[in-house]
């Protein structure tokens, strides 16, 4: 951490509080990539992959889709086979400037249709048939630092913590928004409860764990929203949730805010009916917000350390429904942006749908994977603790 | 050193929701208490929604369609699933038989099952109110024949020529034995002979022998055409078993911690004692080292036993049902609806920032009509049907901008804490598991709220249970 930013942080942290532990940790330990930062965007509800990135030419689509298939004159083209849903300007504009690599049939064998469980399964990056109990952020925070406090480094934009950002002994913070949070935290009350229990090394001991998350929720408030002060984006950001927490995120990263990993929801995709109308609104929302989000950024220098991954516990199946809609399905696709990614455009082969799986897509790429790649190539972090086994990585990054 | 008071305390916030006030100031003898709480009900009460009649009327509805409108059982009945979620926790603050709730939460944690259909979810809850301190070994094959259980294990689609091993590995990793105790072999082994394990549209347990998987089977080392029912019983005849089931028993009564010499003294004697719960639960709590200094507030509470506790102490009714679901959701434990099979996992899991300033506001957020400020996440339907189920987005928006209207009857407490030189200090020893510090008394005391007798102890009583301390148990 540079000297001036070391100084400004203390300066503002109270004088009767001790600099956070974290703060110290990092000056300790200066790691390479250490400005890199990843945002995971999690598209909750099962996001029609083939309605994202249409397989304009394929007539097997068309013939599964009668009702809701997208219109071949309508996608905004990507290459000779796949193009985007025409809500998607945004993303069409990051494409062509090269700032987009699209990796197609991600999934895990033996897939699980259920919300919940293949939520679970992305979040905690585990097998179909095992269950974890800490979030691959979770525990990237406990390899990042064994009981140090750092739990800054990996921030929700949300009320509550997802299980993705849950580690053995670190977890992430959770706040939607800043001065909100560091309003509650500046409560007389909670403050008075804090500073007066001296935290002791009883890890073992329950008490001192609440303490111990006590203080640094107040220490993290403070901190954070002390530092986002700095710098308010210029930038007009849709007035949805999503947009505020882009721009919240745009306001932390510029401003120096230590996160390197921060985790935000859209949604619901869940689409069992009139999808068309329901995925266009999300898919619109989530294309403008990014373009807008990684133009801020490039003004502001940072383009080049931030890297943006969307993805979905599942896809839906290849056939409509009755209702004008999808059904739970399996594989699905990954978009990563990025202003210097090694490789950018349509990484792998369209969908094959004449080669189903009882009328669902056959993944070809294991999750795992991207989250090992990310993991050891942008955050400079060995996968292999964190997600239990050893990967082969990807180039784009 | 623990005096007498302070082990009922403890006996009660571990074998009970907490102590009411009206039991803080009658039981003064802890072998006594221990002996009414043990009591298996006098009384039983069936838990429904959905009464026989419904039941009765749709089946014969059912019957006269013809075949092409035969419908589901739940499609016509118009019953709520928060209900049912209410009414539990109704009798978990109320009941007078406190083990036997405190037990079947458990249970629930253990054979973690959420079905959307309310009349399978009443099934399934009665099995394991029912047996919660009766026999484990019963408990077990009754739940694994309950049409929620086999549906949310998948086992309908578990048949002769394409068989599914969710609902046998299911069966064995987190029911019963454990990982590391059988093989994948034993798996698919045990899968076979579930075939058939099935539910009739009406909601009653049907075996259809088409779909049975007759021939011979090699389970743990044993060949026979085995059946359902043979794979639990010699599941139930290792002692692995009895074991697995008593860990989980002692982290969830006693400590995080396990004291493995002391486990595996309780699983020998739940074994020989062919799995009789209320004699396991007996030793414990009258065990002497069940009352240690390290074993005293050494647990977090979860939501549910936060909550129950909470309104235990303090009568609180809601104006509708959402409100307390509210609550679940954002604390991150729904009654009847766990996040997947494996339960709760309970402990430090339930504290992050969020969740911890969350329970800390949430008595002022109850008692002051403060207003929520927190949304939780987003549910996502399984399927259209659930939606009319489940809470909708638009519907959590709504309820996060609104109060949680809470009656609150303030009478009992006020009637109590009369000496205003030692409220603080009662009132702690009241609520709080373990001594409270000097200095934290002084701050209650220096945020107390003077202006009336009545609102300094309400003041006081609130901070109190905002307090990281009020999470222990």
């Amino acid at each position: 951490m540079k000297r001036r930013q070391f100084i400004q942080t203390s300066g503002l942290a109270s004088t009767a509080m001790l600099v956070p532990n974290f703060l110290k940790a990092q000056e300790n330990n200066p790691t390479k990539n250490k400005d890199k930062i990843l945002i995971v965007v999690q598209l909750t509800g099962g996001n029609d992959g083939l309605n994202t990135v249409v397989p304009y030419e394929n007539d097997l689509y068309y013939n599964a889709r009668p009702q809701i298939a997208i219109k071949k004159n309508e996608v905004l083209k990507l290459n000779n086979q796949l193009g985007l849903n025409p809500k998607m300007l945004g993303f069409k504009e990051l494409y062509d400037n090269g700032n987009m690599c699209l990796i197609n049939n991600v999934g895990y064998p033996e897939p699980d249709r259920s919300h919940f469980r293949s939520m679970d399964i992305w979040q905690t990056a585990s097998k179909s048939n095992e269950y974890k109990t800490t979030g691959w952020l979770g525990r990237y925070l406990d390899e990042q630092c064994g009981t140090c406090d750092k739990p800054t480094q990996v921030l929700e934009l949300d009320d509550t913590l997802s299980l993705a950002l849950k580690g053995n002994n670190t977890k992430g913070l959770a706040l939607k928004d800043a001065k909100r949070l560091y309003a509650t935290t500046s409560n007389v009350f909670i403050n008075q409860l804090s500073k007066q229990h001296a935290i002791g090394d009883h890890q073992h001991d329950n008490a001192e764990y609440l303490y111990k998350t006590l203080a640094e929720t107040i220490s993290s408030a403070e901190y954070i929203y002390q530092t986002s002060k700095i710098y308010k984006s210029a930038a007009t950001y849709p007035n949805h949730q999503f947009g505020k927490s882009m721009k919240s995120i745009s306001e932390f990263i510029i401003s120096g805010v230590n996160t390197k990993v921060y985790y935000v929801s859209l949604g619901s995709f869940d689409t069992h009916f009139n999808q068309q109308k329901r995925q266009g609104e999300l898919l619109q929302q989530l294309s403008e917000t990014v373009k807008i989000f990684m133009d801020d950024l490039k003004k502001n220098g940072k383009a080049n350390d931030v890297l943006l991954m969307t993805f979905s516990e599942f896809g839906r199946r290849v056939n409509e429904n009755a209702s004008g809609g999808t059904d739970h399905g399996t594989a699905n696709q990954i978009f990563l942006f990025g202003n210097n990614l090694k490789k950018n455009g349509v990484y792998n082969e369209a969908p094959n749908l004449a080669d189903l799986d009882d009328g669902d897509l056959k993944h070809a790429v294991d999750f795992r994977k991207v989250y090992a790649t990310l993991l050891k190539k942008w955050l400079n972090t060995d996968e292999q603790n964190i997600l239990g086994e050893k990967f082969e990585y990807f180039d784009f990054v | 050193m623990l005096t007498e008071k302070d082990k009922i305390k403890h006996l009660y916030n571990r074998a009970a929701f907490g102590l009411t006030l009206n039991d803080w100031q009658t039981k003064t003898d802890l072998k006594k208490s221990i002996v009414d709480l043990l009591k298996t009900p006098i009384k039983y009460t069936y838990l429904y929604t959905i009464t026989k009649e419904e039941v009765d009327a749709a089946k014969e509805k059912i019957k006269n369609l013809p075949k092409e409108e035969k419908k589901d059982l739940k499609k016509l009945l118009k019953a709520n699933v928060f209900e049912l979620n209410n009414l539990w926790l109704n009798e978990m603050i109320h009941s007078p038989t406190q083990l036997n709730e405190k037990m079947a939460l458990f249970w629930h944690g253990h054979f973690a099952c959420r079905s959307t259909n309310p009349y399978f979810d009443q099934q399934y809850l009665d099995i394991i109110r029912k047996h919660a301190l009766g026999n484990f070994a019963t408990m077990l094959n009754e739940i694994s024949k309950t049409p929620a259980m086999l549906q949310y294990l998948n086992n309908q689609q578990n048949k002769k020529d394409h068989p599914n091993e969710n609902f046998a590995r299911e069966v064995m990793e987190l029911f019963t034995l454990g990982r590391g105790n059988y093989t994948e072999h034993d798996v698919k082994e045990a899968a076979r002979a579930f075939t058939g394990f099935a539910f009739d549209k009406t909601g009653e347990f049907k075996f259809r022998k088409q779909q049975h998987d007759f021939d011979a089977k090699t389970f743990q080392g044993k060949t026979g055409d085995f059946s359902g029912e043979d794979i639990l019983q010699i599941i139930l005849a290792k002692k692995e078993c009895a074991y697995f089931i008593t860990k989980k028993i002692y982290k969830f009564f006693v400590n995080d911690i396990i004291d493995e010499e002391k486990v595996k003294e309780l699983a020998d004697k739940f074994y020989q004692s062919n799995y009789d719960i209320k004699s396991l639960m007996t030793t414990i709590f009258s065990s002497d080292w069940f009352y240690d200094e390290k074993n005293i507030g050494a647990k977090i509470k979860s939501p549910i036993e936060l909550l129950a506790g909470m309104f235990r102490v303090i009568p609180t009714t809601f104006k509708d049902n959402e409100s307390t679901l509210f609550i679940q959701r954002t604390l991150g434990q729904i009654l009847l609806n766990p996040p997947n099979v494996a339960g709760w996992n309970g402990g430090r899991s339930w504290i992050d920032s969020s969740s911890l300033l969350f329970r800390m506001q949430l008595p002022q957020v109850i008692y002051f009509d403060k207003e929520v400020s927190v949304e939780p996440k987003e549910i996502t339907p399984e399927s259209k049907q659930e939606m009319q189920l489940m809470m909708t987005e638009s519907y959590i928006k709504k309820i996060a901008a609104k109060k949680l209207n809470a009656q609150t009857d303030w009478t009992s407490i006020i009637n109590y804490f009369t000496n205003f030189d030692t409220v603080e200090n009662e009132m702690t020893s009241l609520l709080l598991a373990k001594k409270t510090d000097v200095s934290t008394i002084k701050i209650i005391k220096s945020n107390a709220d003077n202006s009336s007798k009545d609102s300094t102890i309400k003041k006081s009583f609130i901070n109190i249970l905002s307090l990281p301390e009020f999470q222990l148990c």
